[in-house]
């Protein structure tokens, strides 16, 4: 059982901080207990079981650092590595950006663990493919997918006193539909911290639906459309955004955030007015660790409010340098949206294109953030507030900086990918050629 | 006795994990560590026990991998080094068939006990996937070669090469990039050595020692004027070579062009001081106008394209469907393939499967599962031929034996179809690239691997690259920026209509190319000659943010 307690992973660190002779030692110690099974074809092909532990110990002398790691907790090991990363300390040149650990913080108890996800076990994971594989050899189509669970744990702590915890689960699931003659494709993907909010069998026929109305597909000429993106095709495009709001890059004139003449575009409106991002670990539907790796607290922050950037993510070393307080990055961000439903969206569109999600997106610019990438698994044509008929993939050039100039409309947010993420509906968005893939 | 021997001998290991896909760990260890490979006689008695195991329980198939992966990783910036990482991971992984049906199971608890019980476990789940087959494993013959070895060919083990002195070349890189006026440049250093050991029912016994480096790095310039910035990564190839990759020799450079290209020696120094200059170049450089244009592509680059569109849609298993949850399918479909008359290119193109070129990335010796491998037609005058595949799909081609294109990326990681190299063949005219362009009214030349994107059955690709230089009447007259080219697969082999020869002939690739659920990486290489696509539609990627 690689899941240990508050308690049996303080009892560890304390050990291992005890035999450090370093002027700072932190120690990182996190196990997780899981399992997945994969089919294609309507059939198993792998299913599996995962265990692992593993314990990081970083030693450092003056600013020289060295980092081991190891899966052993005996004594001995717990010596050895501390005694490794010592060596590789004193081996190490100077990091002229070493920042002393912190000592004592206040974290909030996170929500991020659930027992029965915890519990989950191969003939919950193999009924739960069943249901799903009914699905698909009940409609005559083919499915392929992949379920997977974990339970894991994180514990740090360093030698001025700093200890922190957490401990989470998490089930995945995503499959894809197709129809025997290879005409027509539907996919679904979802994830929760609690196995009673996963649905394979309901998500299952979302994913056989769309591989059923996505057959037949027309082509129509690429070029600026009003796109409804349904949350995970937001998810997978926005995602990439993210990584922008980091004031260093910014400051050093290597991002979409860093402004002409030099500085950054904090405060600046960068986004429509309706446009608001916020991370909270403590968000029920979407709940995250609340302490980062070297143990910094993570709050409720606000990224965007009214389209305007009210913050940029600080290490603690940048923070230092430039006179502010650190400022950790969440990867779970909400973006927040409205009451409408992905119908609602729809029926309230003249002409417009409705995208399930998006696949192979690739940064083509870094200045601007242009991606690229192809729209996937259900693509269709939208008229007078109907979906009219299933049209041809499309290749994007995009940048989710320009897009999220264009909002007309975002409905209610749902978790998907990392976030909870509402539907979309972007006007004016660029699509440069037609694929034949389905 | 080696501390790896005492381990296997008294059973002292570490927790045990009886379990399929866990992911690779590293652990941190000694330089002198590395070097230190473990006794071959012990890993064929503890294979046997794996397979005895397996065998005692039902298997009717039984193969076992004892894998041994270093890692080690130089990372810098500007003056200071970021990371100096040297692990190891070191471990079991038994694959079983047992009632038609596979089962796999690993561990890193290397005593008689642990291994015999990972047997069991793999066929204890054969056995419970079996109650869910729709067909059972049908598995090509092999022949057993008793006990067999091979090692990749290097002058210099990398992990020979004292850490000091990487951290040396990588500093005087940066300080290079510097003094060219780069504000920021990072370097990185990537070695790998698999230490795979192979054993199965068939009567295999082959050690193999492996060895891939990747030197790289990226610079960047910003002009705070104006707020732009440009960057330039290296223009080395990931290769399946030793440290000797990094010395440079002058008959291995190709020189005369924009750029100073290399072969099988890699000179980072004069690299990095190229790219401060081209820097500058795309700082300045004009927008590209959209429209058709003939492309002359560099190795660097075209290893990319090759991989993405013929590489990946050539793999048997996306074509059965097997990956369609991922990667996702193919537009190869097996009818295509029957037809001995599909049109994927012209007749310039012939592509060909490898898995034995010296340097490469996918050269080995043998396969994850015991096949020796070889070399093949994939696209032969134009025409698709054949695909890559494994033991298990064999028969739906109608092989008698597989390939030999089985990988797994680690010990505990489930073998499967994985690309080896595919590579298309230099032309058989003497021609050189400067030639080429001399040929070329209004073109563009392009080097090095940037944006990529193709869809999921890879037909619609878009492809950008470090440096992209105006061609007009015959002339290089600048560089232009915001160059990216989209194509259809099918139209884009077939515009191909020249190929520079076999002196001009490098291998491109990639350290980390995905696939899978859960995800594996695998190394591979591809190689061309500069070749010449014609009337391929360009568009100009530049935007400008409110």
């Amino acid at each position: 059982m690689a899941i240990l307690s508050k308690e049996e992973a303080q009892a560890i660190l304390k050990k291992v901080i005890g035999f450090s002779k370093a002027d700072f030692c932190e120690v990182g110690l996190n196990g997780s207990d899981g399992g997945n099974i994969r089919y294609a074809r309507n059939a198993v092909s792998t299913a599996g079981q995962i265990s692992t532990m593993s314990l990081g110990v970083s030693s450092t002398f003056g600013k020289k650092t060295g980092t081991a790691t190891i899966n052993e907790f005996d004594d001995a090991s717990l010596q050895k590595v501390v005694k490794r990363a010592e060596e590789l300390a004193m081996l190490a040149p100077e990091n002229p950006e070493f920042m002393p650990p912190l000592g004592p913080q206040t974290f909030a108890e996170s929500n991020t663990y659930n027992a029965k996800t915890a519990a989950m076990t191969p003939d919950t994971r193999a009924e739960m493919v069943g249901k799903s594989l009914s699905v698909s050899k009940a409609a005559g189509l083919d499915a392929a997918g992949f379920l997977e669970n974990s339970t894991r744990f994180n514990a740090i702590m360093n030698s001025k006193g700093l200890f922190a915890y957490n401990k989470g689960t998490d089930v995945s699931f995503s499959v894809t539909v197709r129809n025997k003659q290879g005409t027509g494709s539907g996919y679904v993907e979802q994830g929760f911290n609690d196995l009673d909010k996963m649905d394979t069998l309901a998500l299952s026929k979302i994913a056989a639906s769309k591989a059923n109305g996505s057959a037949g597909a027309k082509a129509i000429e690429p070029g600026k459309y009003t796109v409804i993106l349904e949350p995970l095709a937001a998810s997978d495009i926005i995602g990439n955004m993210f990584r922008g709001f980091d004031a260093r890059s910014a400051d050093e004139g290597r991002s979409f955030m860093s402004k002409k003449g030099g500085g950054t575009r904090l405060g600046e409106q960068l986004f429509s007015e309706n446009v608001n991002i916020y991370s909270d670990p403590m968000n029920t539907e979407i709940p995250s660790s609340t302490f980062t790796g070297e143990g910094l607290p993570v709050k409720r922050t606000q990224w965007v409010e009214k389209g305007v950037v009210k913050n940029l993510s600080y290490s603690r070393y940048w923070a230092a340098q430039k006179n502010v307080q650190p400022l950790p990055f969440s990867r779970s961000m909400i973006i927040e949206g409205g009451t409408q439903s992905l119908e609602d969206l729809i029926k309230s569109t003249e002409k417009g294109i409705l995208v399930t999600r998006f696949w192979y997106i690739r940064s083509v610019d870094p200045q601007t953030l242009l991606l690229t990438g192809l729209t996937r698994d259900g693509t269709f044509y939208i008229e007078n507030g109907e979906i009219k008929f299933p049209i041809k993939n499309f290749r994007f050039n995009e940048s989710p900086v320009i897009m999220l100039n264009n909002v007309e409309a975002l409905g209610k947010p749902v978790r998907t990918g990392s976030g909870l993420i509402p539907p979309m509906k972007i006007r004016d968005f660029t699509f440069t050629s037609l694929s034949d893939a389905i | 006795m080696r501390r790896r021997d005492f381990l296997y001998m008294t059973g002292v290991g570490i927790g045990a994990s009886m379990m399929p896909n866990i992911p690779a760990f590293g652990k941190i260890i000694s330089v002198e560590e590395a070097l230190t490979p473990v006794d071959v006689a012990l890993k064929k008695k503890m294979a046997d026990v794996a397979l005895n195991a397996a065998k005692s329980k039902g298997a009717t198939y039984a193969d076992v991998r004892i894998g041994r992966y270093l890692n080690q990783v130089v990372a810098t910036r500007e003056t200071r080094v970021e990371n100096i990482s040297n692990s190891e991971s070191y471990g079991l992984g038994v694959r079983v068939i047992a009632n038609g049906s596979w089962g796999f199971a690993a561990t890193n608890n290397l005593d008689n006990a642990s291994i015999a019980k990972a047997a069991e476990t793999a066929v204890a789940i054969a056995k419970g996937n079996s109650k869910l087959m729709e067909e059972p494993v049908q598995l090509a013959a092999q022949k057993g070669y008793g006990e067999a070895s091979w090692k990749t060919p290097v002058e210099i083990n990398a992990f020979e090469v004292p850490i000091a002195d990487k951290v040396d070349l990588l500093l005087k890189v940066n300080s290079e990039a510097m003094k060219g006026g780069a504000k920021y440049i990072s370097s990185n250093l990537f070695m790998i050595n698999e230490q795979k050991y192979f054993a199965s029912t068939d009567g295999s016994y082959i050690d193999q020692d492996i060895h891939r480096i990747w030197p790289t790095f990226t610079l960047t310039k910003t002009d705070a004027a104006s707020g732009k910035f440009e960057t330039r990564n290296a223009l080395s190839a990931p290769m399946g070579m030793g440290f000797e990759y990094l010395k440079p020799k002058e008959e291995e450079k190709i020189k005369g062009g924009p750029v100073t290209m290399y072969k099988k020696r890699y000179d980072i120094l004069e690299d990095v001081r190229e790219a401060a200059v081209h820097v500058d170049e795309k700082l300045k450089a004009k927008p590209v106008a959209p429209g058709k244009y003939d492309l002359v592509l560099d190795p660097s680059h075209l290893f990319l394209t090759i991989h993405e569109s013929v590489g990946h849609p050539t793999e048997l298993d996306r074509v059965l469907g097997y990956e369609a949850n991922y990667a996702g399918t193919s537009f190869l479909t097996l009818d295509k393939w029957e037809s001995k008359k599909f049109n994927f290119g012209s007749k310039e193109v012939n592509i060909i499967g490898d898995k034995l070129e010296v340097g490469s990335l996918g050269a080995v010796g043998y396969d994850d599962e015991g096949v020796k491998c070889g070399q093949w037609d994939i696209i032969k005058d134009g025409i698709l031929v054949n695909y890559q595949t494994i033991r298990d799909q064999a028969h739906i081609l109608g092989l008698k034996a597989s390939q030999g294109c089985c990988y797994a990326d680690s010990w505990d990681s489930i073998q499967f179809q994985r690309m080896p190299n595919v590579s298309l063949a230099p032309g058989n005219v003497a021609l050189s690239a400067a030639d080429m362009v001399k040929n070329v009214e209004k073109g563009i030349y392009m080097f090095g691997r940037n944006s990529y994107s193709i869809d999921q059955q890879r037909y619609n690709f878009q492809f950008s690259a470090q440096l992209a230089y105006e061609i007009k009447e015959g002339k290089i007259v600048g560089m232009f920026k915001d160059a990216a080219y989209q194509a259809n697969t099918q139209e884009f082999w077939n515009s191909c209509v020249q190929r520079c020869d076999k002196s001009d002939y490098r291998l491109g690739g990639t350290f980390s190319d995905g696939k899978g659920q859960p995800g594996q990486a695998s190394a591979v290489s591809h190689g061309s000659a500069t070749t010449r696509f014609n009337g391929v539609n360009v568009i100009n990627t530049g935007r400008k943010l409110g």
